[in-house]
């Protein structure tokens, strides 16, 4: 068998003092060489991450996927409604009514959900856990890396939003909307109202005009 | 054919190691892996250690240590979020040389145009699998300050490609005028929370594409095995190629940290107490590699395994061999020939350009003194 090649493997940055290498069998990873070659007076909080974090309580947002069922028949009917407003909205305009829906629409998802505003709801899809709170964003189901008690890998005080979004989709009455594969997120429609695109859809679906207004 | 010519094997087009096969009707790629999958033979894969360097020889090095035992060989990208050699550079290096390259792409640090872009430039290469994942956070790796991209998942990867493939599209609809034909795969992690799920999250995958999967680490031969009977029941098996992954566990020590730092690796007490106990702990590791591979061969819809030795490359064909899961058979070995590109570096030129027709290009080159 031919030799086994020298390992090249780095040892952290670039001008850092050498560290010493990893032991066979991975005992010590590069973030942990990086990590104790960086100087000791570098200051960096606790539980920092890449991810943009909106807040480290997670409680409105578990009690959202508890009571998926109740939200689910709410929802429901608010669309009802907002349908049934469709001709209003066409009136005073779907741009013109898009900046005080939003408000109202970010503070409320942001409080309920934690919602991310991307524009393009899935919470009937996904148990009523907002997707966009994964820190990978997934928008299909877990990644492998949530940890043994079902939180998440990259912020380990965090509850896996995917765990919940199982659970949340269990009492739902259309939960196995989850198994459906989901197109990516289209970045453009960011912090716009997912409220007034889906009334506008289905609008449009329906071939609902002003004078067909009885439902 | 010249002397030096070895004999043309299986799986092999007859003009070069490098081409792609001759297509077959209903097959996705011209790759051989798919081949040997689709014969119903037990498939072996590996995990290719990248090096952290340009040179083409520590690919090729580190190929060979494969030879002859495994069906594909998985170039990872940036697994664990550290940065290596490219997955497109080393498969398009062991495409060169013959290899069956499976090349990983991981949603971490590219953005869809970037990602299509890849695929058709590995497809290009000869680049005949693309295992789609979406790839640990940065936080793990060698460089947390990276910017996270995960502009599309896992699943809408596979779902792009799989469009690029079968519709000859770009994601934006424009039309490729030669698609990548390459067969698809997926990773799946049995072993991790929400359990229930992941056998639905399985059939998400193929929905979206996935020909084949590569599991996480297996240790928990029981839990791999309910998972399978989920996934039996839900008939996901018979539409899709699982390799089971595996690999030695160094000693017990090593086992107690992979469990308390690296997320979606689950090793049960039971092993641990087993090497514990053991005299020589890496062999004994080795052991539990091949029996763990003895029982999950036997399981249904299991179509091989995924050998990950991570800096115990070299023991990947002892534990081939030992585990006898190739009946026999012997996958394809590279045999040296006049046109490798690693026998024209051996013999001098890396390239088998004329010297005078090199100069005619630069006539008024300097003096090698000269700068």
């Amino acid at each position: 068998m031919a030799e086994r090649p020298l390992s090249t493997t780095a040892k952290g940055p670039a001008d850092a003092p050498v560290a010493e290498a990893p032991a066979a069998g991975g005992k010590v990873t590069q973030a942990t060489l990086v990590r104790k070659s960086a100087p000791a007076s570098d200051y960096k909080p606790a539980d920092t991450s890449p991810q943009r974090r909106v807040q480290r309580r997670y409680s409105m947002r578990l009690w959202s996927v508890r009571h998926s069922r109740l939200l689910e028949w709410f929802y429901a009917r608010f669309a009802e409604v907002f349908l049934l407003l469709h001709p209003f909205w066409k009136a005073v305009g779907y741009r013109r009514a898009e900046k005080p829906v939003k408000f109202v629409e970010k503070r409320v998802k942001g409080f309920m959900f934690d919602c991310r505003m991307c524009g393009q709801c899935i919470l009937s899809s996904t148990g009523m856990s907002c997707p966009m709170n994964c820190p990978k964003q997934l928008r299909n189901g877990p990644c492998g890396g949530v940890r043994a008690n079902g939180n998440c890998e990259v912020e380990p005080d965090m509850p896996c939003v995917w765990v919940k979004a199982w659970e949340g989709s269990r009492n739902m009455k259309k939960g196995d909307a989850i198994m459906a594969v989901q197109k990516p997120v289209d970045q453009s429609l960011r912090e716009t109202s997912a409220w007034l695109r889906v009334t506008a859809q289905s609008a449009a679906a329906s071939g609902r005009d002003t004078s067909k207004e009885a439902a | 054919m010249t002397a030096d010519t070895a004999a043309v094997q299986h799986d092999e087009h007859p003009a070069g190691v490098d081409r792609p096969l001759e297509p077959v009707e209903g097959y996705s790629s011209r790759g051989r892996l798919e081949r040997v999958l689709r014969r119903g033979e037990f498939a072996v894969t590996a995990e290719l250690n990248p090096p952290d360097s340009a040179d083409p020889q520590d690919v090729y090095d580190r190929a060979r240590v494969f030879d002859g035992w495994v069906d594909g060989i998985n170039a990872v990208d940036a697994s664990g979020a550290n940065c290596h050699m490219s997955s497109v550079g080393i498969c398009s290096l062991l495409t060169r040389m013959g290899y069956a390259a499976i090349m990983q792409i991981a949603c971490r640090d590219r953005n869809r145009i970037a990602i299509q872009g890849d695929v058709l430039g590995a497809a290009a290469m000869g680049v005949s699998n693309i295992l789609c994942l979406t790839g640990d956070g940065v936080q793990a790796g060698d460089q947390p300050g990276a910017k996270p991209v995960f502009d599309l998942d896992s699943m809408s990867l596979l779902e792009t490609i799989r469009i690029m493939r079968d519709n000859g599209k770009l994601l934006s609809g424009r039309k490729l005028t030669s698609p990548p034909c390459v067969f698809l795969g997926a990773a799946v992690n049995p072993f991790a929370p929400p359990y229930d799920f992941r056998p639905y999250h399985l059939g998400k995958k193929i929905e979206a594409g996935a020909q084949f999967v590569q599991t996480q680490y297996c240790f928990d031969v029981p839990m791999f095995r309910s998972f399978m009977q989920k996934a039996r029941d839900l008939g996901h098996t018979e539409k899709i190629f699982l390799l089971v992954g595996v690999g030695p566990l160094a000693s017990a020590k090593t086992a107690r940290w992979i469990r308390t730092n690296v997320p979606g690796i689950h090793i049960p007490d039971a092993v641990i107490k087993r090497l514990e106990g053991a005299q020589d702990q890496k062999k004994e590791g080795k052991q539990i590699c091949i029996d763990i591979i003895n029982e999950v061969k036997e399981i249904e819809g299991v179509s091989g395994i995924h050998v990950m030795a991570y800096r115990q490359e070299e023991y990947v064909a002892e534990i081939v061999d030992e585990s006898g899961v190739l009946k026999g058979r012997r996958p394809w070995v590279r045999q040296a020939r006049s046109t490798d590109p690693i026998e024209r570096i051996e013999r001098g030129g890396v390239t088998d350009i004329p010297a005078e027709l090199v100069k005619s290009a630069h006539p008024s080159d300097p003096p090698p003194d000269g700068a």
